[in-house]
């Protein structure tokens, strides 16, 4: 029998699914480049990955690390254990490496690369010039500044700030430029958070990966200014597959932003990125993404499928990661931001808010592996689901039994808007020590008639009614990131959402 | 002001009218007290006033100042200067009463074509109005609603009630849960907005609250009709007698 909330609700619902259809059309990044591009051949072979290595002159051990990855992945199947659906992706279908012609000769410096480029990201609100701006909230002068790292399908565009930075001994750089001025530090740690064997995705992804961005921060140093990077994916059919390694020494101190859009398409569009975090004792890296991949259109067409991998490995003693997510964009988001407690009083913390609308699928969480004495984590999941998608939280907390006296809190709520849309909740707690403790609550509610009726009682629209209700539930989460990122995450929390009621 | 004529309105969903001719005029500056029987009908008159989905309207009509309640959307009514303290006001996590507040009075403003309250203009009344119903800081910064006890949700709807100003004003059943004080607050409250052109329309089983808002005229609900209006004296005879006699009056 149907509970008796559900039979009241019925009626508005309906309105509310009806409604939801508007909101593919409201992406507001689906342009593309009209730019000239040159592809690698299609499909995925050792030539393509030899290809790849060479267009970055990487060195011998690099390849080497890449084709064993190639060799690896050959012989892997892809998982299955997500609460994802999708037709088979065809791996020889894609292309691999992609790059528009006018980068083929590096610039050396921003005023030198393509006004279509730059053109590119103003457009998308991120302009590439050394000013404090970022996503169109302006700050005033002598405020914080942003350096960026602009990344466009399968190459970096440029990245601002360099110079300042170094003053402060701080490297921020594209992965392809730390491979040729820091191999050391590239070597010393690449693949040692998330190793080439890891799982399927990241395991392509160490094969074919073509650039990303690379920080360091040396002891002692709190870096200057908010760094971050804006992943683009323009050309057609391509996947990008995108590395990112950050070490914060002894003591470091670093906040980091990542953004990523693509264009509207009706195909679906692969995108494997890993992420590495190292973190030595004392040090305290913030880690915050806004995820705004094309999400498809209102039948479930087109959009990105977003497989990542994301862990930080609080090495040393006391040190201190925190992952933010607002994932409002891809068709399928596949991700688990991880925290590897190894350093003793070491802590974790992972804030997540997750919307999917229309035919979207996300399966995303966390997992916190303690392993240090007197280790702390903490699971701030926000999940809102909408139209007729699902949307998965998982989560994974292990004790070891060295990791006495640890504790753990998850907090995952769900909210639902419409009757088609699902929420679901996958905690796996695992403790082998008597002095830890875990504990866990989960809620799952609705968006209420009643509570969008007063809100329109008093004279609030329907669009800011909603947007007001669930930026109330997400409001623990939107705390915990920078504040310029803050604002720019409550509106888009609004616009993906817009429409989504009756 | 309201002129409500023959206004019929069943549920969506199932065949059963509620409302089965409903006649009301409530002129500029007066106030009108509903009573009546659990289950007659005097939510859904204020539901169906505000535009409040589940019902429909059969028959009739209300207007505000002549303008056409029912062909507005209720975000519309309220900006058009209706307003309803809600028999039980909703919480809404997460969404501090200033916030809602502001957005409320800005949205309203918005729609009529008026400037937006500035954050110093906007406290400055806040301040006013919230210290005289006796709402502390403290719970003007909570989330909407979020734990407040039931007689701190209904001075919150009056504090909505004076900041929106509106022109029309139905406070259903405003007067349960409160206590002695809090009721006289209210009452304060309601008196100090009173004036030659703002109407109440009060709702409740109670003439506690009637002896400090005196009303113009007090009308009786039963089984979704006005079946009788009168003077203040009817809320007494209500009191006294409960609504058998009146039920069999017109039986
Ligand atoms: N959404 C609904 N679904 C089912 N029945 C409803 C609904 N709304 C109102 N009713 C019914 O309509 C009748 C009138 O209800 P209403 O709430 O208007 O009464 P009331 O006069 O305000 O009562 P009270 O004095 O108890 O507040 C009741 O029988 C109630 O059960
Ligand atoms: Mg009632």
């Amino acid at each position: 029998m149907e509970a008796l909330e559900d039979v009241v609700k019925e009626g508005v619902d309906a309105e509310t699914v009806e409604a939801v259809k508007g909101v593919a059309g409201k992406y507001k990044y689906g342009f593309a480049t009209d730019i000239e591009t040159e592809y690698a051949p299609l499909g995925l072979n050792e030539d393509i990955v030899r290809l790849i290595s060479s267009k970055n002159d990487e060195p011998e051990w690099l390849l080497e690390w890449r084709l064993d990855a190639y060799r690896r992945w050959l012989k892997l199947d892809e998982p299955d254990w997500a609460m994802v659906n999708y037709p088979k992706i065809d791996f020889q279908n894609i292309y691999y490496y992609a790059q528009p012609v006018s980068m083929k000769e590096k610039p050396k410096s921003l005023d030198e690369v393509d006004p279509k480029l730059l053109e590119t990201y103003a457009k998308l609100g991120i302009p590439l010039r050394e000013q404090a701006l970022l996503a169109g909230v302006e700050m005033p002068e002598g405020e914080r500044k942003v350096a960026v790292d602009a990344v466009f399908d399968s190459v970096s565009v440029g990245t601002t700030f360099k110079e300042e930075l170094g003053r402060a001994g701080v490297i921020f750089c594209s992965f392809s430029e730390a491979v040729k001025d820091h191999p050391e530090l590239v070597r010393k740690y690449l693949g040692t958070v998330v190793p080439s064997t890891d799982n399927y995705y990241a395991t392509l992804n160490s094969a074919v990966f073509s650039d990303g961005s690379f920080v360091f921060i040396p002891e002692g140093v709190k870096c200057p200014m908010e760094l971050s990077t804006y992943f683009r994916i323009n050309a057609e059919n391509t996947g990008q597959f995108e590395r990112t390694l950050i070490i914060a020494e002894k003591g470091a101190q670093v906040s980091y932003l990542e953004g990523c859009t693509a264009p509207q398409r009706d195909t679906n569009q692969l995108h494997a990125a890993v992420v590495e975090i190292i973190l030595l004792e004392d040090a305290d890296v913030k880690y915050s993404t806004v995820q705004n991949w094309y999400p498809g259109d209102e039948n479930g067409v087109g959009g990105i499928y977003n497989f990542v991998t994301k862990r930080a490995d609080c090495r040393g003693d006391r040190s201190k990661i925190m992952w933010t997510q607002v994932e409002t964009g891809s068709a399928i988001t596949w991700k688990y931001p991880s925290c590897i407690l190894r350093g003793d009083d070491s802590q974790g913390e992972f804030y997540s808010i997750a919307i999917a609308n229309n035919y979207q699928q996300a399966d995303t969480g966390t997992k916190m592996i303690h392993l240090g004495k007197r280790t702390k984590s903490r699971i701030v999941s926000k999940g809102i689901s909408a139209g007729h998608a699902q949307n998965t939280y998982r989560g994974l907390v292990t004790m070891h039994p060295k990791a006495t006296g640890s504790r753990n809190y998850t907090q995952c709520d769900s909210l639902l808007i419409g009757n088609k849309c699902g929420a679901h909740t996958v905690p796996y707690i695992e403790v082998k020590n008597n002095s830890s403790r875990v504990e866990h609550e989960a809620t799952t509610s609705k968006v209420d008639d009643d509570q969008l009726f007063y809100c329109l009682q008093r004279g609030v629209g329907e669009e800011e009614a909603i947007a007001l209700i669930v930026n109330g539930f997400v409001k623990e989460v939107l705390q915990s990131l920078p504040m310029e990122f803050a604002m720019e995450a409550q509106k888009l929390v609004a616009i993906s959402l817009e429409g989504s009621v009756g | 002001m309201l002129k409500i004529k023959n206004l019929k309105a069943s549920l969506e969903d199932e065949d059963k009218q509620i409302l089965k001719g409903i006649d009301l005029e409530i002129g500029a500056g007066e106030v009108h007290a509903i009573m009546g029987p659990n289950g007659s009908g005097k939510s859904t008159l204020s539901y169906v006033l505000s535009g409040k989905g589940g019902y429909v309207v059969d028959e009739g009509s209300a207007t505000l100042d002549g303008a056409d309640l029912l062909d507005m959307a209720p975000e519309e009514r309220a900006a058009a200067g209706l307003f309803l303290a809600f028999q039980y006001p909703v919480e809404i996590p997460g969404v501090g009463n200033m916030t809602f507040l502001r957005t409320a009075v800005n949205s309203q403003r918005k729609a009529r074509g008026e400037d937006e309250l500035n954050a110093a203009e906007f406290l400055k009344l806040v301040r006013i109005e919230a210290k005289s119903l006796k709402i502390d800081a403290e719970m003007l910064k909570r989330p909407v609603n979020v734990g407040f006890s039931g007689g701190e949700k209904k001075r919150n709807e009056i504090l909505q009630m004076a900041m929106l100003a509106p022109k029309m004003c139905i406070l259903d059943e405003t007067d349960s849960g409160l206590d002695v004080d809090a009721m006289k607050l209210v009452a304060e409250g309601v008196n100090a907005m009173r004036n030659g052109k703002r109407s109440f329309l009060i709702i409740t089983h109670y003439q506690r609250l009637l002896d400090h808002i005196k009303p113009d005229v007090v009308h009786i609900m039963a089984n979704g009709r006005i079946i009788k209006s009168g003077g203040p004296e009817l809320a007494l005879e209500v009191e006294n007698n409960g609504y058998a006699d009146l039920l069999n009056e017109v039986a």
